[in-house]
């Protein structure tokens, strides 16, 4: 065998091995853990079907071709160079195969963008560096916090050791109850941050001056974790959203709480006045 | 025989040292300035990706602080499109253009000379801005505001350098756009030019059309910063969505610059070394004709996160999504451009077949973002790093190596060490993939771009990215190495080194001589 065809084999190794290992491992979108980010996740899957089997047919054409087709092997050059019938199947087929994955996708956009009748609705606000969270309407109206970064300084400097959720931990956790069609209105203080949970499938960017929204109801409960995904300065890589969804009592449990410590904190500044 | 002297002495006149380069209006020398300097600030740019690499070898911060960071990926963006990728293409536009229409020059000499000498002043500016105070311009290379309504000094010279930049993309495109309308040799219809004079000459109306767009845009970005206006700031009535439907307004076609005339150079080589002519001609014209329109209908693909309403992403998606399909019947045209001819695999095929194995795998990832709800999930972060860097690396990179490699023994006269350079194409195909395609998954696991740090479940990835991207680097070392050899020196380059080449500047001798086609050849 050739040097040529090794490296060529080595490298198609080198790929073959990442895509599987990152397949099967936590290379790949995070459990899907609402409607929108299940849908979003079938449609994924199904693009990167069409794909291999596209990559299958004219790769398999084009390295067929390379091998027999080769000077060095004695092939004569035909001279044939084009073909009106060939063209236009070519043209049409991959159309239709475009209007296929747009359908279900256009199903979807549609229904990501219907944010009517939420049970809760929270305002999350982009600082440099921190979010803000007003929850605005529903079971715990009237809770307002900032949630900031809470890994210490010391992990980042390399003198700790990094803890399991590095940069993905903060103080105040954003909590919402589990079934819920929950709104999140995005807006900034500053400059432009973008609101991301993957688990859910929701992005949406956080620009100053103007109300932004999406929704999202969360399957079940747990703790999960995103980052701002909009360059805002220098700290952009710490202001880490934290979502932990919960049973319903569990939430009311923690409205309660929440509105004991600000009626609390409203007392003292009463007392003091 | 004195007369012979004299007449040849006259052609080659022109002044030595370094006044031929200051002075010089000739295509060819000024084509080769292009070159270098695109050479200097891929250098330049590949210096601050290593920096950026570096940084992401491990979790933690080692090497750079954040906002120095910022600097690096940002000005890494603004020098690899504006100084390292376009330059290129302007360059092999310069020398190839009229060789291979037939042309003695191109049609504005004196101008072309100055929009090349404009390159390394607004280089200067971007590299110098480093080292004022507040540093280089922080705000990723698309400088959104209201972010880079913040930066110092080194904003105002990046806006500045864009400025300059544009005008001499604009009068470039000018030169070529006159240069293939007007000077084409006789017989030479429109539909029989070489493929990459079309592609360049779509490329050139694009440039036209959207290089004052982004002067506006940093010029309203400007007068944000320093006049009072307030275009982008809500505060004043204005709104920071704007600049991002106007920065992208140029910027998709932007991405078409950088691609067609790469499209162009692979419809040269395939052909030449499949020994058989270019499948489908006019079908490839009219992809790149539709390809040139669509992309100025797609821009807010790049903003689905920003909260349009549904019939604004939808019309984005079906939009975009279309681009598939004239850029599919390239592909197949290429496959069967290669079917049943009788291929031999030097330098220049190699990178191009590696352009177009790479090239649709970013092309994949391309349809694959233009689905907006998968899109809003991988939007930001390195998955779609990933996927620009497979068509601007594997894809527009890629074809420029192959040109360089085509074209060499044309321009300098000698063969290149074949060896060497296939070693070169070996190696860079098999770092970029190390280094760019975990990215892929990085990405989807939910890893943002433009971060200095991250968690540690990515670090596994990082490291191994890292890795490829310090061997691509040093491979580029090589790159340079066989260039300069074949420069000084080597085995004689036939007029024709290429059995299957077909165009007009191969009935040229090599080295071509410094004036080419003072009398117009007969195209039958």
């Amino acid at each position: 065998m050739s040097s040529k065809s090794v490296m060529a084999l080595l490298g198609s190794a080198i790929l073959a091995f990442y895509s599987s290992m990152a397949f099967s491992s936590k290379y790949f979108h995070p459990e899907p853990q609402s409607v929108i980010a299940q849908e979003t996740y079938d449609q994924h899957i199904t693009a990167l079907w069409i794909c291999l089997a596209i990559f299958i047919v004219v790769f398999g054409a084009m390295f067929y071709s390379i091998l027999k087709h080769r000077k060095s092997v004695g092939h004569k050059a035909a001279n044939f160079h084009h073909s009106t019938v060939v063209e236009i199947i070519w043209t049409a087929i991959p159309l239709l195969i475009l209007i296929a994955m747009a359908f279900p996708a256009t199903r979807t956009v549609v229904a990501m963008k219907d944010t009517s009748q939420p049970d809760i609705t929270i305002k999350a606000t982009g600082y440099q560096w921190m979010w803000g969270y007003d929850y605005l309407q529903g079971e715990g109206e009237g809770i307002s916090f900032f949630s900031k970064l809470s890994t210490p300084v010391a992990q980042l400097e390399g003198k700790e050791t990094k803890g399991e959720n590095y940069l993905l931990e903060v103080d105040n956790n954003v909590v919402v109850p589990v079934g819920k069609k929950i709104r999140v209105i995005t807006t900034a203080n500053d400059v432009l941050h973008a609101w991301w949970v993957p688990a859910f499938g929701v992005k949406q960017d956080a620009i100053p001056g103007f109300i932004r929204d999406l929704w999202f109801t969360a399957n079940k409960p747990g703790i999960f974790r995103g980052q701002c995904v909009e360059l805002c300065g220098k700290d952009h890589g710490y202001m880490p959203i934290v979502v932990e969804v919960m049973e319903a009592d569990k939430y009311a449990q923690w409205v309660a709480e929440k509105k004991k410590a600000s009626a609390a904190v409203m007392n003292t500044a009463a007392v003091g006045n | 025989m004195a007369v012979v002297q004299d007449v040849h002495g006259h052609h080659d006149h022109h002044p030595s040292g370094i006044m031929r380069w200051v002075m010089t209006t000739n295509h060819k020398d000024i084509g080769t300035m292009y070159l270098w300097f695109s050479f200097a600030m891929f250098m330049v740019g590949g210096f601050l990706a290593m920096g950026i690499r570096a940084e992401l070898f491990m979790p933690g911060i080692q090497i750079l602080e954040p906002q120095l960071f910022n600097s690096f990926t940002t000005l890494h963006g603004l020098i690899m499109v504006f100084g390292a990728i376009m330059p290129a293409f302007v360059g092999l536009a310069n020398w190839q253009v009229p060789l291979m229409v037939g042309a003695p020059d191109m049609a504005f000499a004196r101008m072309n000379n100055w929009s090349f000498w404009l390159l390394p002043v607004a280089g200067l500016l971007l590299i110098s801005s480093f080292f004022v105070p507040g540093g280089a311009a922080a705000g990723g290379w698309t400088f959104y505001p209201p972010l880079s309504a913040q930066g110092g000094l080194g904003v105002d010279m990046m806006i500045f350098a864009i400025h300059i930049l544009g005008a001499s993309s604009i009068m470039g495109s000018i030169n070529i756009i006159t240069t293939i309308l007007n000077m084409r040799a006789p017989g030479m219809t429109l539909m029989k030019m070489p493929l990459f004079v079309w592609t360049w000459l779509i490329t050139a109306y694009l440039l036209v059309l959207v290089m004052p767009v982004l002067a506006g845009c940093v010029t309203m970005l400007l007068t944000d910063r320093h006049f009072g206006t307030t275009f982008f700031n809500a505060a004043g009535g204005g709104d920071p969505v704007l600049f991002q439907h106007i920065f992208w307004f140029f910027g998709h076609p932007e991405v078409y610059i950088m691609i067609l005339p790469a499209f162009g150079i692979v419809s040269e080589i395939i052909p030449t070394f499949s020994r058989k002519p270019l499948f489908g001609y006019s079908s490839m014209v009219y992809a790149t004709a539709s390809i040139a329109i669509l992309s100025c209908v797609v821009w807010a693909h790049h903003m689905f996160t920003v909260g349009m309403p549904a019939v604004g992403q939808l019309f984005f998606m079906y939009a975009t999504m279309l681009i598939a399909v004239p850029t599919g019947v390239k592909v197949f045209n290429w496959t069967a451009t290669m079917w049943r001819g009788s291929m031999t695999f030097e330098t220049p095929m190699l990178f191009s077949i590696g352009f177009v194995f790479l090239f649709v795998i970013g092309g994949f990832s391309g349809v694959v973002c233009a689905i907006v709800p998968i899109d809003i999930q991988v939007q930001d972060t390195y998955y779609v790093i990933a996927h620009f860097h497979y068509v601007l690396v594997s894809g527009a990179l890629f074809s420029i190596f192959g040109a360089v490699y085509y074209w060499l023994p044309k321009w300098t006269g000698h063969m290149y060490d074949t060896k060497l350079a296939n070693l070169h194409f070996w190696l860079s195909m098999i770092f970029f993939n190390v280094a760019f395609f975990v990215q892929h998954f990085l990405g989807l696991a939910g890893m943002p771009r433009r971060i200095p740090d991250y968690s540690l479940q990515f670090a596994d990835f990082n490291m191994i990215s890292s890795i490829g991207a310090f061997g691509f680097g040093l491979t580029q070392l090589l790159f340079l190495y066989v260039v300069i050899k074949c420069i000084r020196g080597g085995e004689k380059a036939a007029d024709k080194p290429w059995e299957g080449a077909t165009t007009l500047e191969w009935t040229l001798p090599s080295p071509a001589p410094y004036h080419s086609f003072e009398t117009p050849p007969v195209i039958k």
